[in-house]
């Protein structure tokens, strides 16, 4: 009784401050406004950066900075759908669910320490090598950087509660306080998140501050919301998501692989099935962000997107297009493959190949190229700035056109595995399907005339005439999925026979998280590179040795040795938590 | 035997990522390069010209300015017959309105430098605004900071491109001279392009001894490669004086080469002093 009494103290004081906290915080951090000095940006010349022990400063902040993300994405993301599980097995009684909701957090207590370890590492690391940004960011910041220490003490206070309570908290009424406390680890995860998104996007869209001179003439939250602020924010929290669900499909194919026993190997195939759920269902709106957090980008300086898009990056989002249709093709060969799982699947597996030339196809369109650095010979070559033929593919709405299709097929593969294990007994069933069927038809035919109307828009209207696109792909999803929700039910089930999955299969699995971890890294390069040779983008200059854009060769070498560190990182936390469930035979 | 194949597999996709990656064109974005120009010598000529370098170099025109359609494209359009549409287009308020002549033209030029919001050609506004506020940035403000002689050259240049006389002054003494101690105090200059080049510009085999050059003020650099890694020779580059050579004295180098040399530069005497044989 003193038990639920303390728990339930403890979630209602914490949910008010949390509620709260957003004012009392930036309150705070502006009560140390005055102390600050009204001083510029400062200007620091290339030799008031510190040399230390012959170390590459920006090497050495870029590897500590993206394994802390890579793990950070990993343990904010794995609460969020633990949580969402724990809720699907206490309303459907499966108790499936809770234990593997229960296994994943397992595996993020290991990886909870090590992100804290690299968070600190790289913190110390930019005090040491670039002083002058921190101090300047720690004015316009002020007692929001001890507001983000709180609330690490915090997330470590409710995620070590939330873990432990799990079997004390399981059943009936205290469920409830258990998802509570779920409810709370991850309104903190994201409060992180957002603050530490905050002081990212700040160096790269400044506000609060005198353009002219870069004094602090604003508020801390007036920092914050700068432009780019929200579009990071969803942009980051979707990919999360798909990145947490790919790193644990990837644990949950090793472990496939591994065992031998028939029963858990079924366990663990339905937890890679899921794992590949969450990560495509991730994956699916993460474009859309994606397209926001350009467009913002745009509106905030066209300089800047065009330098990402069409300048010295442009490449990069080729290889970004590579590394997203290795993804997409690894997914629906995973999901394809899961058709073996249910006797009626061969009944869908005939479709399959029609599925792949779409997911090809679009893979094809994505990766041509149009904005490019070209040279003389180049350009001679080709016959002019754009390929003759393949040019038009190159621009928006082909590449829009792509991506919706390849997002819709992808869905259509998730819904024949889906449907394959259900025959609909309702009286409308036939035509129900042939609604689904209309749906998509219909949708797919908008996608292409939208994509086609895209060409004789001006330039400017080119991402908008891609809204009726989202639309059309996010009404096929939902839509698709409302109707089979009503004629699904009292529906015969046919048996999933889980574990019967071929070993090919699993490698799909290991794809996953390693074109993400791969994906992850360009990306924060990209990101950082927008600055070009600013800190703080058009305020404060760097002038440090290494103020130039590294070519895409030099970056692409450093995120493989980033992401191996992960990869090694995170075969030790896997095994970690498998050594925390072995025991010793007593001897006899 | 599973954990050799995973992690055998992992390598492999990654070893494909990476080597795509070295595969695509490389190119390396330094920081923009002031062009070093003799202002005080700048005749109207000179200055069309500079401001032509300038509209597809620092000022960074034609990153939008082009046949792309995110802005007017300057290079390609009637230039004679578009000045005076704007100057008299009702929904320009700006000092030239209504005004014609080349004269006129430079003010609009430099008004719409300075502030492009104050007139956004029909269809090229920010997306809601109505064509009433401009994407381009204010090009006299960061980043892209151009000088009020190079707003000058750059309104000589698409004056010219009208087949206007350009009417923008020439540097006025003052300005050329301190456009010059601007440049010389940040040196401006185009950077080299390969490491003999650089070694020459910062004079190192005067004191140090290079392939034969015999200097003896600083120890000798031929082989320095087989004893000092990178780092370490831009340390000894920017930081002279953190660490001194057996025999030789503290602050006989002088220690502003951090602040002289561009990245590039100093990336190519690092290659070169690694090259340099026993």
């Amino acid at each position: 009784m003193a038990f639920n009494n303390f728990l339930k103290a403890f979630v209602f004081l914490t949910l008010a401050l949390l509620i709260l906290f957003p004012d009392v915080a930036f309150a705070a951090a502006d009560a140390a406004k005055d102390a600050t000095v009204a001083a510029g940006a400062p200007k620091p010349t290339r030799a008031d950066y510190p040399i230390i022990g012959g170390l590459n400063a920006r090497t050495l902040a870029w590897g500590f900075a993206q394994m802390h993300l890579f793990l950070a994405a990993f343990v904010l993301a794995v609460p969020l759908f633990s949580i969402a599980m724990e809720y699907v097995g206490h309303l459907t009684k499966d108790e499936r669910y809770d234990n593997m909701a229960h296994e994943f957090m397992k595996i993020t207590m290991s990886a909870y320490s090590l992100t804290a370890l690299f968070g600190g590492t790289l913190a110390l690391t930019l005090f040491l090598f670039y002083p002058h940004l921190m101090g300047y960011l720690m004015k316009v910041f002020r007692g929001q950087m001890l507001i983000y220490a709180l609330l690490f003490l915090l997330e470590s206070v409710t995620l070590y509660i939330y873990y432990y309570s799990w079997n004390a908290l399981r059943w009936g009424n205290r469920k409830w306080y258990h998802m509570s406390i779920g409810l709370l680890l991850n309104t903190v995860g994201l409060s992180l998140m957002f603050i530490a998104n905050a002081w990212a996007t700040f160096m790269m869209s400044p506000t609060g501050i005198d353009p002219a001179t870069g004094a602090v003439v604003g508020t801390v939250w007036e920092a914050t919301r700068n432009p780019l602020w929200n579009p990071v924010n969803l942009h980051r929290f979707i990919a999360n998501i798909a990145y947490g669900g790919a790193i644990v499909g990837g644990y949950a194919a090793y472990m496939f692989l591994a065992e031998k026993k028939a029963e858990i190997k079924a366990h663990y195939d339905w937890m890679g099935y899921t794992s590949n759920f969450i990560a495509i269902a991730g994956f699916l709106p993460l474009p859309f962000a994606g397209y926001w957090l350009m467009a913002e980008i745009y509106a905030y300086s066209q300089q800047m997107g065009i330098t990402a898009m069409g300048g010295i990056l442009a490449w990069l989002f080729i290889i970004q297009a590579v590394l997203i249709g290795t993804i997409m093709l690894a997914a629906n060969y995973y999901l394809w493959c899961g058709l073996m799982r249910t006797d009626r699947g061969a009944e869908y597996a005939k479709y399959v190949k029609y599925i792949a030339v779409v997911i090809v196809g679009g893979f094809l369109v994505w990766v041509t190229p149009h904005s490019l650095i070209l040279t003389t010979d180049e350009i001679r070559m080709l016959g002019g700035t754009h390929h003759k033929f393949l040019g038009p593919l190159g621009i928006m709405p082909a590449k829009n056109t792509a991506v919706n299709l390849m997002l819709v097929f992808t869905f259509l593969s998730f819904q024949m595995f889906y449907r394959s294990s259900r025959i609909p007994t309702v009286s409308w069933a036939k035509a129900g399907n042939m609604a689904i069927i209309a749906l998509y038809v219909v949708g797919c035919v908008n996608i292409v005339f939208a994509g086609l109307y895209g060409y004789i828009t001006p330039t400017v209207y080119k991402v908008g005439a891609s809204v009726p696109q989202v639309v059309s792909t996010l009404s096929i999803i939902v839509f698709a999925i409302t109707i089979d929700i009503f004629m699904l039910r009292g529906a015969k089930t046919a048996k999933v026979h889980w574990g019967r999955m071929s070993e090919r299969s699993q490698y799909a699995l290991f794809v996953l998280p390693v074109a993400f971890t791969w994906l992850m890294g360009l990306m924060g390069y990209i990101r950082s590179s927008l600055r070009t040779h600013w800190h703080v983008y058009t305020v404060m200059k760097d002038n440090s040795p290494d103020a130039y854009i590294p070519t895409i060769g030099q970056a692409g070498n450093t995120i493989t040795v980033i992401t191996l560190s992960f990869m090694a990182v995170m075969v030790f936390v896997f095994w970690l938590s498998r050594l925390g469930a072995t025991s010793q035979e007593k001897p006899s | 035997m599973t954990f050799a194949r995973v992690i055998i597999f992992s390598l492999f996709t990654l070893l494909a990522f990476t080597g795509f990656a070295n595969l695509v064109p490389q190119v390396q974005g330094d920081p923009p390069v002031e062009e070093k120009i003799d202002a005080g010598s700048l005749d109207m000529a000179g200055m069309v010209s500079f401001g032509e370098r300038l509209f597809s170099g620092k000022g960074t025109c034609t990153l939008c300015h082009n046949n792309l359609g995110r802005a007017p494209d300057l290079l390609e359009m009637d230039l004679a017959k578009a000045f005076p549409e704007r100057l008299t287009d009702a929904r320009y308020a700006g000092i030239a309105k209504g005004k014609t002549g080349a004269k006129a033209v430079e003010n609009y030029i430099i008004e719409s430098l300075k502030d492009p919001s104050k007139y956004v050609v029909a269809g090229f506004g920010k997306k809601g605004s109505s064509d009433s506020i401009s994407p381009m940035p204010k090009v006299d403000a960061a980043p892209i900071e151009l000088t009020n002689i190079e707003m000058n050259a750059v309104t000589a240049f698409l004056q010219d491109r009208a087949g206007l006389t350009p009417t923008v002054s020439l540097p006025s003494a003052e300005e050329a001279s301190a456009a010059s101690k601007s440049e010389d105090d940040e040196d401006e200059a185009e950077p080299v392009k390969t490491g003999v080049a650089a070694i020459e510009k910062y004079g190192c085999a005067t004191c140090h001894d290079l392939e034969g050059s015999e200097g003896d003020l600083g120890p000798k650099l031929n082989g320095i490669g087989n004893k000092m890694s990178d780092a370490k020779l831009v340390e000894a580059i920017v930081k002279p004086n953190a660490e001194i050579a057996e025999g030789y004295e503290a602050d006989t180098m002088p220690d502003d080469f951090g602040e002289q040399m561009r990245v590039s530069e100093l990336n190519l005497i690092v290659e070169y002093l690694k090259k340099l044989p026993e």
